[in-house]
């Protein structure tokens, strides 16, 4: 933990409190982008997406005054961000990632259990169809366009609280500690979300690279 | 976390992600990492995870339309106490 918030943060905050436009226009261009995409995993549609970011700064801007740099601004104001998105996935009746409400969704191991080699077996959980290097398809294939599209379909089919979390830490580049502290989960639970939604990324690029 | 000292490719492919934001002990570590260097599966599934994170990383940002921008702008003007 940092006891004081970066110069160039302070300054930056001290300029909103001020009313410093061109301070509130920088802010709205460094996270909004990285907000409305977090804010799209919880509730059903762009739209909505795009009126949570409005409630957010709102509440961003009635807070500032408040806000006491314990943590940094970054995970403050997403902590904002992912609080005005639940209670807007509460009136929508969607069900509400990290909440106790949500339930833990039970999910088994991290690849078909069929890619293994059963009890009965000389090596039992070693590989029976290892993965295949992707390498070996068509140059450029992993990085086209097409590919980002599965992806982007893939990370929409997730459970909300995976998709948000793995939005945070592989899209956006959040670090762990960021996430749990904007989401108020254990590193743990951040951890095991994580994993289970890049399991099923890569299950997924797999199946489109073959 | 204690693993036996052979682990499983399974037992390797659960603990990938811990692995890579490096929160297994030096033991498990060092297990994970002896049996990387004799397992062409493992090895593959591990850089395939790696490839997934640099290609969920170039998902493009999500712009701020026009419209929302200048709600924000006027909301920011509504509040601004200077």
């Amino acid at each position: 933990m940092v006891a004081q918030p970066p110069l160039e943060e302070r300054r930056l905050v001290d300029a909103l409190r001020a009313g410093d436009e061109s301070a509130f226009t920088r802010l709205v261009e460094e996270y909004g982008p990285a907000m409305l995409r977090v804010a799209r995993m919880f509730v059903s549609s762009r739209a909505v997406a795009e009126e949570v970011v409005q409630e957010a700064w709102v509440g961003v801007l009635n807070g500032i005054g408040r806000f006491e740099g314990r943590s940094s601004l970054k995970t403050w104001i997403f902590r904002i961000l992912t609080n005005t998105a639940k209670t807007r996935a509460v009136r929508e009746g969607r069900s509400i990632p990290f909440s106790s409400l949500a339930g833990e969704d039970e999910e088994g191991g991290a690849v078909d259990a069929d890619r293994f080699l059963g009890d009965d077996t000389r090596f039992p959980g070693h590989w029976a169809a290892p993965p295949q290097r992707w390498e070996a398809a068509p140059e450029g294939r992993l990085l086209a366009a097409e590919t980002l599209e599965v992806l982007e379909r893939e990370i929409a089919k997730l459970p909300a609280n995976q998709a948000v979390v793995v939005t945070m830490r592989d899209v956006e580049g959040f670090d762990a500690d960021d996430v749990c502290n904007a989401l108020d989960i254990s590193e743990t639970n951040q951890r095991v979300l994580l994993h289970r939604a890049r399991t099923k990324l890569r299950r997924a690029l797999e199946e489109y690279m073959q | 976390m204690r693993l036996d000292r052979e682990i499983t490719c399974a037992q390797v492919v659960d603990l990938v992600t811990a692995y890579l934001e490096d929160v297994l002990d030096a033991d498990d570590r060092e297990r994970v990492e002896e049996h990387l260097v004799f397992c062409d599966g493992c090895s593959t599934y591990l850089d395939q995870i790696r490839q997934t994170i640099a290609v969920t990383g170039r998902l493009e940002p999500e712009d701020i339309p026009p419209a929302l921008q200048d709600k924000l702008l006027a909301a920011f003007r509504e509040w601004s106490p200077a």
